[in-house]
């Protein structure tokens, strides 16, 4: 499991990482998704040990990343960034990382074999397509059979035949039981990939819970209904064909819900799916229910939309004055 | 693209932690798999043998006498200290931009995020590194230094005989191979400290060739003494059978211990802040 601890990481006056927090299981495929510069690319850093927390903690079974003995034996990764010499051959690359661990020459062969590489093994990585060093950077990531994968946005530059190629991968390996973390930017990837997700923007934990969760979260916008006679209410909606749970449902996570403070909070509330405000209120009109509230929520994608787009890197609310367009680097 | 391999168990031992051997074999792997390697020591073999060849001929066929001609009277004095001297003044550079070369290529090219996943303690890379480094370079530049001195001293026989046999000659030969290998390592502190290869050669390079022209602009035995333990002119006595008299404030194994000295603790200060920084 790999475990995060209330890890910050400060680049002078700007929050990166923000008190972060969760864990990542076995056997599943997590994925870690959030916009352009919310912390993922950090985050996985802060795991790996290349870069130190300003404080929290991250462990990998149990032990930060330094302690472990062979570490590609325990965690592969893929960074967003190249981390290849362009004049060093794929071979020689894969090569020297499996010298550190103690590996045998075979063990590159059989990654390249995997990763469908071993004719241009011995040329040049500078001269790799997009798509074939990502295939490289899948390769030195199984070198080890690692129990752990962390990979930053795999799919970046893949051609639809090689992001099947990865997410089928993926599945496969986290059937066999391993810990998979993928991270990405886009919602509609990670919804065929990840069997988890949890979601961040600017350094912070937005929400995290089984895909199926966000997905019909985001899909189905939900309505929030307040009434004396929620229970007479809920069944004539079931008899509309909505669907009214009783309370908050659902626990919307860390999503902001514009929080009414009135009394009896919890009495006589329902959330309803599945059926839109105006219809309810013509439900409730028609059997002269008494309405308290009536109040439609956004989807999940809509918040997160709402709480990551103040803080997505390259802004795309204002136009920025072109000299002081280049904004920060990532 | 099979994927049945991905699940196969890693053939060979469990996790026994690699040993400092298979690090000094990956750091092997990375410098002879890349061509700058290559080409440094083809420049370093080549700018070296050559400039001693060339300039040994031009003194010999210019010849004058140790009394006519002040040049004549140094060759003359230190013939192993010239012929050494000839072609290492610039050949040096060479080993300058390779040492550098071996680390900063590893942050602009991205591999030391590679290295340090692979090594998170982070120092045994660097220790492996060096070492390897400094065999390479200790194994070429005792090749090319016995080399030159052959060369120069078959060339200049006729004018000033030379052999190994003659006082501190052998010392001097072996010498300019060692101040050689200490040399890259110094160039692959500041690369580690620097971490951007033009900024670090520039460097590297300055302090090599720059500061003994600035301090020699320092008047009297104060320039001398600040002259003298600079790193390139302490390492370079050692290179030197019989130094030009008066503004030597070292002896040959003093100044070679100084130049240690110095990649010494530009390696100490390298390690702290490889530890510290991140990658």
């Amino acid at each position: 499991m790999i475990e995060v601890r209330d890890l910050t990481k400060r680049y002078g006056d700007k929050l990166a990482v923000d008190h972060l927090t969760f864990s990542v299981e076995p056997g599943r495929v997590t994925g870690f998704l959030g916009p352009n510069g919310a912390g993922k690319s950090t985050t996985m850093r802060l795991v790996l040990g290349l870069d130190h927390p300003t404080t929290g903690t991250a462990t990998i079974n149990g032990k930060p990343y330094q302690e472990l003995a062979n570490p590609l034996r325990t965690v592969g990764a893929l960074l967003e960034a190249k981390s290849v010499h362009s004049g060093r051959s794929a071979r020689n690359h894969l090569l020297f990382l499996a010298q550190t661990q103690g590996l045998p020459k075979s063990r590159v062969d059989e990654v390249l074999g995997l990763v469908g590489l071993h004719e241009v093994a011995n040329k040049r990585a500078g001269s790799f397509s997009l798509g074939m060093s990502q295939r490289l950077g899948i390769a030195a990531a199984m070198l080890g059979n690692p129990e752990f994968l962390l990979l930053d946005e795999p799919v970046n530059g893949l051609d639809p035949e090689g992001v099947l190629w990865i997410r089928n991968l993926m599945k496969q390996l986290a059937a066999e039981g391993r810990t998979i973390l993928v991270s990405s930017h886009l919602m509609n990837e990670m919804a065929v990939t990840a069997d988890y997700l949890i979601v961040i923007g600017r350094g912070k934990l937005i929400t995290q819970s089984t895909t199926e969760e966000v997905i019909a979260r985001s899909t189905d916008t939900s309505v929030r209904v307040r009434s004396p006679q929620a229970e007479r209410l809920g069944e004539l909606i079931t008899a509309a064909g909505g669907t009214a749970k009783p309370g908050e449902n659902g626990g919307r996570g860390g999503a902001p819900a514009p929080h009414p403070g009135g009394p009896g909070n919890g009495a006589g509330l329902l959330t309803v799916t599945g059926l839109p405000a105006a219809r309810i209120g013509e439900i409730a009109a028609s059997a002269s229910i008494v309405l308290h509230e009536l109040t439609p929520l956004a989807s999940l994608e809509e918040a997160f939309m709402e709480l990551t787009s103040g803080s997505v890197e390259f802004g795309r609310r204002e136009p920025a004055p072109v000299n002081a367009a280049q904004g920060s680097p990532q | 693209m099979t994927t049945a391999s991905v699940t196969d168990r890693v053939p060979s031992a469990p996790s026994r932690p690699a040993g400092f051997g298979h690090l000094l074999a990956a750091e092997w792997t990375k410098i002879r798999s890349v061509r700058s390697t290559v080409w440094t020591l083809i420049l370093f073999v080549v700018i070296t043998i050559g400039l001693t060849a060339l300039l040994s001929w031009l003194v010999a066929s210019s010849w004058t006498g140790p009394h006519a001609a002040s040049r004549d009277a140094q060759v003359a004095l230190d013939p192993v200290g010239f012929i050494l001297g000839a072609g290492l003044n610039l050949g040096q550079l060479t080993i300058c931009v390779l040492g550098v070369l071996v680390i900063s290529t590893e942050y602009s090219t991205g591999v030391i995020r590679a290295s340090l996943l692979a090594v998170p303690k982070r120092l045994p890379m660097l220790a492996a590194k060096g070492l390897v480094l400094a065999a390479l370079l200790f194994v070429v530049a005792e090749v090319v230094c016995f080399c030159s001195f052959f060369l120069g001293s078959t060339i200049l026989h006729s004018r000033v005989p030379v052999s190994l046999s003659d006082r501190n000659v052998l010392r001097a030969v072996i010498g300019a191979g060692l101040a050689l290998t200490v040399l890259g390592l110094f160039s692959m502190a500041i690369g580690a400290l620097i971490r951007h290869t033009a900024g670090a050669i520039t460097t590297a390079i300055g302090v090599v060739f720059v500061l003994p022209i600035l301090s020699g602009l320092l008047p009297g035995s104060w320039g001398a003494h600040v002259n003298g333990y600079l790193p390139e002119q302490a390492g370079g006595l050692v290179a030197q059978a019989h130094p030009p008299a008066g503004g030597n404030v070292l002896s040959a194994w003093q100044g070679f211990g100084v130049f240690c000295l110095w990649a010494a603790v530009l390696l100490v200060a390298a390690a702290i802040l490889l530890r510290r920084r991140d990658a």
